[in-house]
């Protein structure tokens, strides 16, 4: 069996393999990426909104060159019950300016691209095959086994994914809960772009975004999404694994209600659905996050690593994983500089990560998980304030109460103690 | 809008399937004594159901999320990605 060696491989050609990728091979470290899927991004599935700061920092105006769909102007969040619901929207500005904040991808378009930047850099991206397993020496990762071929390196990166079996059997990560999963199930929606613009009330390239609460998911924990792309539509719903089998649900069943719900139906209605796919995500924060992120002769980075942020009204794992990518290739290079690869030189990373928004905001966020897990977030609060507002606007000639004593009586109906009231009140603004 | 079946949905992607070689093998013993089943709602592809007592997989139309392995509360699900170059190719993402 022959074996090639290369300065470093990379496992899975996502946002945070491609990034580390990139980075290296600008600094001119003999990298390669190895992807199980047919084409870079043929395995992927997000949602679509990427926070992009990040990535102006690794490629700068990248919106000049990049499949981007749209950029985001105007969020929504949305408090949904069966037939009703209650929206909130902000629309600035500067987030029509440049450099934007946040644009919408397809995964798909949007990683191949990025994968021939990469190799335009100088990284070798080689598609459809599987890694098996990593190759060690004593404790000390020196390479991966494609079953048929052997591939030796410096240092290995695991940026396999969410379900990272790489992070698993190095023994960095253990199984995880379901508790800190969550599954999407996302269609995709063609629809003119004209329509798109005044339907959704955008000019030109901007876009939307819809944060959906409650009844999106038939109350079960986690949200739905529902994001503009140039000529479509991404809608899904993010389930947390624990209340999804508590509930029984079934996702593309829930995925469907939504469809109908009266405020999307209106907004999707002549729309053709083309793709229809999902994807696991995490949901636990800097919970999930493995203590140690680096052994001697390897690194984990992205969703493998566990990171992402789910805040119920937004997402965040893709620039998460670009900042991690990013972060692994300096410490990559400064190892490189000392020609020491142990878990010593690499824990350089950690102090990367730290010094990083990637690490900040974790920790910023660190509190949000707990406050996701009280139910009456999914269920109460959206029947409370689309009780209340029914009320409000109800001129029944039935007589009129004071603002007050409505919302007093919505809580009741909904169910909520003022107790829990106050103790959602000050969780929630610890972990927003 | 028009909606469409589970079925529908699913043919809508493109798969390249490994015929023959399935990347998800139930452990059919471990089932006999599972009474959540959450395979059968948890599933978004809608792959699992029960056909005589026992619990099936029509593995080829996997999205390839990982949920029926980590919902399997007997450990009863051998799931891997299947070889390289195979299973769901998304378009779209
Ligand atoms: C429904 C949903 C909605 C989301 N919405 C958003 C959003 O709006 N904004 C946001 O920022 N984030 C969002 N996320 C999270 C985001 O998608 C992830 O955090 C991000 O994709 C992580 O990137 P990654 O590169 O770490 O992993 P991935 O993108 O999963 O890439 C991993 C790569 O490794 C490959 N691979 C795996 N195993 C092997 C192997 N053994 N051999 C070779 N290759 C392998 C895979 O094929 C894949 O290409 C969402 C996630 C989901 C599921």
């Amino acid at each position: 069996m022959s074996s090639e060696k290369y300065e470093v491989i990379i496992i899975g050609a996502g946002l945070a393999g491609l990034s580390a990728a990139y980075s290296l091979a600008q600094a001119g470290i003999e990298v390669v990426v190895v992807e199980r899927g047919d084409y870079p991004g043929s395995k992927n599935l997000s949602g679509g909104v990427l926070y992009s700061r990040v990535l102006d920092k690794l490629i700068p105006n990248f919106w000049e060159e990049a499949p981007i769909e749209r950029y985001i102007t105007n969020y929504l969040t949305t408090l949904m019950t069966k037939y009703d619901y209650f929206n909130l929207e902000y629309k600035g500005k500067a987030l029509g300016s440049i450099p934007y904040n946040a644009v919408t991808v397809l995964r798909a378009k949007f990683d191949r691209w990025l994968a021939e930047k990469a190799e335009q850099a100088g990284a070798m991206i080689v598609t459809g095959i599987k890694v098996e397993k990593l190759i060690k020496e004593g404790n000390r990762v020196i390479g991966i086994s494609t079953g048929d071929e052997e591939m030796l390196a410096d240092v290995v990166i695991a940026a396999d994914g969410i379900n990272s079996f790489i992070a698993q059997e190095a023994g960095l990560r253990g199984e995880i809960k379901p508790l800190h999963l969550a599954v999407g199930a996302k269609a995709l929606i063609e629809l003119p772009r004209e329509r798109i613009e005044e339907r959704f009330r955008l000019t030109g390239n901007e876009g939307a975004a819809y944060a959906m609460l409650g009844e999106a998911t038939r109350g079960v924990a986690g949200g739905g999404f529902f994001y503009t792309n140039q000529e479509s539509l991404s809608i899904g719903v993010v389930m947390r694994l624990d209340d999804l089998v508590k509930e029984k649900v079934k996702p593309a069943e829930v995925l469907d209600d939504l469809l109908q719900h009266p405020m999307v139906a209106p907004l999707v209605k002549d729309g053709v659905m083309t793709e229809y796919g999902a994807h696991l995500t995490g949901e636990g924060g800097l919970h999930m996050v493995p203590a140690k992120l680096y052994a001697d002769g390897m690194l984990i980075v992205g969703d493998a690593a566990g990171f992402t942020i789910n805040s119920g009204l937004v997402i965040r794992g893709m620039d998460l994983a670009i900042g991690s990518g990013i972060a692994a290739a300096e410490a990559i290079i400064e190892a490189k500089g000392k020609d020491d690869f142990s878990e010593g030189s690499l824990s350089a990373y950690q102090r990367n990560l730290d010094e990083s928004f990637v690490m900040k905001d974790l920790k910023l966020y660190a509190k949000t998980p707990e406050f996701m897990e009280s139910d009456r977030l999914y269920k109460q609060y959206s029947h409370m304030v689309n009780h209340l507002f029914g009320k409000v606007y109800a001129h029944d000639m039935s007589p009129k109460e004071h603002l007050v004593k409505t919302a007093m009586n919505s809580l009741k109906e909904s169910g909520i103690s003022l107790f829990d009231l106050a103790k959602d009140g000050i969780k929630g603004v610890r972990a927003l | 809008m028009k909606l469409l079946s589970l079925t529908d949905k699913l043919s809508l992607n493109k798969f390249l399937v490994n015929e023959g070689e399935p990347h998800i093998i139930i452990d059919k013993k471990a089932c006999q004594t599972c009474t959540g089943k959450s395979c059968l709602t948890g599933c978004p592809a809608g792959l699992y159901s029960e056909q005589n007592g026992e619990i099936i997989v029509e593995w080829a139309g996997c999205l390839e999320c990982g949920t029926c392995r980590i919902i399997c509360n007997k450990k009863a699900i051998e799931w891997k990605y299947p070889q390289g170059g195979f299973g769901i190719i998304y378009r779209q993402g």
